[in-house]
Order: structure tokens, then sequence, then C-alpha cells
């Protein structure tokens, strides 16, 4: 049998009179290897796999080492997220939220908070508006830090991985002390916020904002003109800018096609408009360019942290509404109405009127969507999420088209899953 | 955030109107954006000509669900985002399936690769068939799945079966049931699996558990 022989060239056919495995010089086939040309191979990757960023299964067509087909199996994480939603009042969301993209939570609750507000007509105070921003982009420098150092990791750089989760710990300490929560921070509710910042808070944000583009400056010494991270990203996984708006690609991945499209810029959520910062585009879709937008990306998030610390001012964080922020508890003890108000929202949750929304924001994925049905009841009748990182997944079979084996773990590193989101 | 008022509708309503008559039903604005609905049999077309017409251009397929409402007598309704990228502009367009005819639409695959897993998805959560899609299976829930579809709304939050047979059903199974039968036939590797795995799947038996 042909694999059989394969087996005796790749292991040792015994020991040498002193004891040590005998060396069979590379290159020389035994035997049977015109046989196994021309023959595909099926390879099983995952789900339990570390490469995979998740519970991913991939099966992938084989001749020799070039990849033929690359088919991939999902759903072993899903715990339906949106079927749950019909079952709760549009507060009881904001948990959830978490657990879907959970590498940026506080940009999930963000994204849903805004699109039920735009359901209700509500518009939020200014500082819930900043402070949301600050959410916003802290998330997306965490999730960019966990892509860098676990694709890093796939091609063979552990280093930079442990300064990625180093600055990636401050924002974490930062996120507890706001909300109580590492990853699950439940941050906004439909009007407002759960909580403002502490006091001193925005002095811990502003360290970590000045210490950020050093440790930026030393991951990218280690890449940029790296020759093994060139030779691996460089003209790997490429996709052309047609393809990737035919694919429905968004975030880093579409722009590093080189289609400038961010949410935040073309359909402006929060004020962002407001803000000066750039967005980074590529030229060639490759590898390369994703992890250079996204290290750009996070420079500029930096950039707008900083104008959003000095843009923010004292006042309330939740609109002044009865309908959808809770009364003080002073009031809600001594006063009849702030009474009922506090009784109907907590029995009965917040209700919008008879209609639809739906409200993009870009996350640190993509563009992360949020779809409310209402048929004016205090529970959605549909909640869709638009998960970012399944359509980007979507196209790992065309961007893996004649790539080999290795390269199918670094270009699936590249789209920046989340197994959450995608299943959910 | 968008103001939410009574703005007007998008003009790609009113063209659409005129292209397509009556295959237009209505449309309306929620929240400042526009919906047209349309009939079903037609969705191909008018997608393809919102896409490929000069002054339209809606070259991004942003997302594709559905919704079933509450009320048992409303239709189901399959809802297509598009975004006019250079515009910035969106456009929501839907089709309603009436609960006691066939749940088919046609598949938009060949305008948006975007499309097919979402296509899928919606075929997987609410049952609806779209005709021309090259590969309908299931997307988050396995293959051989025999519940149902989770998002339709007779669909009980846990499901109809037991916990138990839940856990029966996703552990017991031969193995070949974790494998599509194209999966199978690529690289001859029906010919690696063990005889009684080869007639099971002869006899049509992938991935059914008794």
């Amino acid at each position: 049998m042909s694999t059989r022989t394969v087996e005796f060239e790749l292991a040792t056919p015994g020991l040498d009179a002193a004891g040590r495995p005998v060396r069979v010089p590379l290159g020389v086939a035994v035997g049977g290897g015109e046989e196994l040309g021309g023959e595909h191979m099926l390879v099983n990757i995952g789900p339990q796999h570390p490469a995979t960023h998740g519970v991913l299964r991939l099966v992938v067509e084989l001749e020799g080492e070039t990849v033929k087909r690359v088919i991939p199996h999902i759903g072993y994480l899903h715990s339906g997220f949106e079927k749950l939603g019909e079952y709760r009042h549009y507060n009881q969301i904001v948990p959830l939220t978490d657990r879907t993209d959970y590498l940026s939570p506080m940009a999930n609750n963000v994204g849903f908070a805004l699109a039920a507000e735009k359901l209700m007509g509500i518009e939020v105070t200014e500082r819930c508006r900043v402070l949301r921003v600050i959410a916003c982009e802290m998330s997306r420098i965490i999730s960019h830090l966990v892509w860098l150092g676990t694709t890093g990791i796939d091609l063979g750089a552990f280093t930079p991985f442990l300064w990625a989760f180093n600055e990636r710990e401050k924002v974490y300490n930062l996120q507890e002390a706001w909300t109580g929560a590492r990853l699950t921070t439940s941050l906004t509710r439909v009007g407002g916020l759960m909580a403002d910042i502490p006091e001193g808070w925005d002095k811990g944000l502003a360290e970590f904002c000045g210490h950020l583009p050093r440790v930026l400056d030393e991951i990218e010494t280690m890449f940029s003109r790296n020759a093994i991270w060139i030779g691996r990203t460089q003209g790997v996984g490429a996709m052309s800018a047609a393809d990737a708006v035919n694919y429905s690609l968004s975030g880093p991945m579409l722009r590093a096609s080189g289609v400038a499209f961010d949410v935040r810029k073309d359909k402006p959520y929060l004020g962002y408009e407001e803000y000066d910062f750039d967005v980074p585009v590529g030229e060639y879709g490759d590898m390369y360019d994703r992890y250079a937008v996204r290290i750009e990306e996070m420079r500029q998030s930096n950039r707008i942290l900083q104008q959003a610390l000095a843009r923010l001012r004292p006042g309330p964080i939740n609109v002044d509404d009865p309908r959808v922020v809770l009364p003080p508890k002073s009031r809600a003890m001594s006063d009849m109405e702030s009474m009922i108000h506090h009784f109907k929202q907590v029995m009965e949750g917040v209700r919008p009127p008879v209609g639809e929304a739906y409200l993009a924001v870009e996350n640190p994925k993509g563009e992360l969507g949020t779809y409310l049905v209402s048929d004016g009841t205090a529970k959605p009748v549909r909640w869709r999420i638009r998960p970012p990182s399944l359509i980007n997944l979507a196209a790992l079979p065309k961007l893996c088209e004649g790539a080999l084996l290795s390269d199918v773990i670094a270009i699936n590193a590249s789209v920046d899953i989340v197994m959450g989101e995608i299943d959910r | 955030m968008t103001a939410v008022g009574p703005a007007a509708a998008s003009p790609s309503a009113a063209a659409l109107r005129a292209a397509f008559g009556r295959a237009v039903r209505r449309h309306e604005v929620t929240c400042g954006d526009t919906i047209v609905y349309v009939d079903p049999a037609r969705v191909h077309d008018v997608l393809a000509w919102l896409r490929d017409t000069p002054g339209q251009g809606y070259d991004y397929l942003v997302d594709l669900t559905a919704v079933e409402y509450r009320d048992v007598e409303r239709p189901l309704q399959v809802v297509w985002n598009l975004r006019a990228l250079a515009r910035a502009e969106d456009l929501r367009v839907k089709a309603e399936l009436a609960k006691d005819g066939p749940l088919e639409v046609p598949s938009c695959t060949d305008l948006w690769r975007g499309a097919d897993w979402l296509e899928r998805e919606v075929f997987d959560m609410f049952g609806v068939r779209f005709t021309g899609h090259p590969d309908l299976r299931r997307l988050l829930m396995w293959e051989s799945y025999t519940e149902g579809y989770p998002l339709r709304k007779d669909f009980p939050l846990r499901g109809h079966f037991s916990r138990a047979e839940q856990t029966r059903q996703a552990l017991g199974g031969p193995a070949e049931k974790h494998y599509s039968l194209e999966e199978l036939s690529i690289a001859e590797a029906m010919h690696y699996l063990p005889a009684d795995m080869r007639e099971r799947l002869a006899e049509g038996h992938h991935g059914e558990v008794e």
C-alpha cells in the first residue's frame, strides 16, 4: 500500500550499531510516490483545534499540499440568542449582546442600544454619546490586540502576543472599574448607560492612551519588516475590491481590499463626524494589508479616545424620559408618579412603538447591524444580529483557493473571526 | 443618530414602481428607512435591476434575513437590506410569503456571493427555500437536525424534543453523520470507509438517527 511506504520514509528504519536512529535522507521516495499523485486527500481541521479560533470545523480537500477546496462547518456554539431575544425585554437583551462578539462586548452593547433608541426615536445625552464613543474605541483596540497576538502565534511569533495581551489587560482593568465586569460588561441601557465612569477613571484611560503608541511601535518593529512575517502574509489570501464587495465583506477585511467604507465616516452615529480620524485602506487585499490596516486602526482609535477625553463634560448620562429610564431611587420612594414609572418599567419593560429599525455600527470585526422589529409590546418580534465575522468567514473558501494547507490556518486567522458571534 | 420623523421615501421606491408596475406592491418609511414590498416571484429581477441600473447602484448586500410576526395571520417576510456604497444609502426590500403557500423565493447568490450563507441561514432557521441556490443546506444546525425551524414562532423556546432525546441524537448516529455526502465523495474518501458504513450510505442512510 502506498500510504505505508510514506510512513517508512518519514520514520526511521531502525537504530544503528551505536544505538542512534538511522537517518533517511529527505526527498528520496522509497516507492509508490507516483501512486499518490493525482489522489486527493480529505483533512478535517477542528472543531476542537487551537488554530481555528474557537469551534470552527474546516473540511479541506488537498492535492498534495495544495488546497482544492475548503468547506467550513459552523454552529457548534449556536445558542439561539436571536430566539432568546424574542422572550426578553429590551434591556434584558443587553447581557446577551456581551456574549456574541465576546472580544468587544462594549461595542456590541452600544450597537444594540442605538438600534433600540432609533426604534423609539430617543436622542441620548452628550456625555452618554462621548462615553459610548470611548467604549467603542476601547473595544476596537482590545479586539485588534487579540487578533494581532493570536495571528502572530498562528504564524510562529509568540512574543508580540504577550505584549498585546499586556496592553489588553489594562483596558480590561478599566472596563472592570467602570462596569464591575471585565468581559460581560452590559454597559448600555436603552436611553443611557448602566453607570457613569468612576472618579479618576479618565486619568487611567489617558495613561493607557499615552502608552499604547509605544507598544504598537514595538510590535511593528517585530512584524512589519520581518522576513518570515512578510513571506507568510504578502500575497496570501488576497481578494480584489470587486470580490470583497460582492462577498459583502465589511470592516478591516473590506478596507484592506481597497474599499474605503467605514460606517463611522459614511453613516455616522454617536457624533463620529465631529471627531478627527483617518480610515486606513489597503492596496492588495492580502493578509499583510489586513495587518497594516488593523495596526493603523488602533492608532486612529487612540486618537479618537484622546479627543473624546478632551470633550468629556459633566452632565447626565441618561435621557430625561420616564418611558425608558428609571427615576432616581429617592424619588421612586417619595413621589407617586415616579413610583408608578418605576413599577411599570420593572414589570413591563421598555415599550417601543410598532415599527422596525436597522442600525449599523462599525465594530472591530466589521459592520455589526442590529435589526429590530417591534409589534408595540415590550419584547421584540425579531432581533436580528448582522454578524460581521459570519459574513467575512463565508468568503474563506474563496480566499483559500490554491493556497497551501499551512496558509489555510494563516488566512483563517486574518479574517478575525469570533465564533460566539458567528454561531450566536 | 438618524432623525426620526416624516422623512421622505427614497427616490428608488418611485423608480421601482415605474419600472416594475404592480410587482412593486407598496412602500413605507419607518424610522427614516424606506421599505419596498415586492412580488416574491419577481424578487430576483428587482434586486438585479437595483444593482445594475445606473443611478440606483445598490451594489452591496448588507444583510438577508426573515421576520415572522406573532400574529399567525400575517405572512412571513424575507428581508433584503441593500446599500449603494458610493452614496452610503440603504434600501430595504421585502417579499411576503403566505404561510399556507410554498415558502419559496428566488435565490440571489448569482448577484451576490455573500448571499450564500445568509440564504442558508434563513432556510435553516425559517424553512424558506431559495430556488436556484447551489447548496441549500442547514448552516447553524446540523444537517440531520429534525426538530424543525428554530426561529419560527410555532417552535418552542426549548425545542420540540426533550433534553434526553436531544443529547441522544447529538451523540448517537454513525460517524458519517458528520460529513456531507459531497465531502465523502471528495478524493474517493468513500473508499477508505468501513464496508458497513459504505452500505449504509448506499442505502441513503446519511446522517439519520433512528
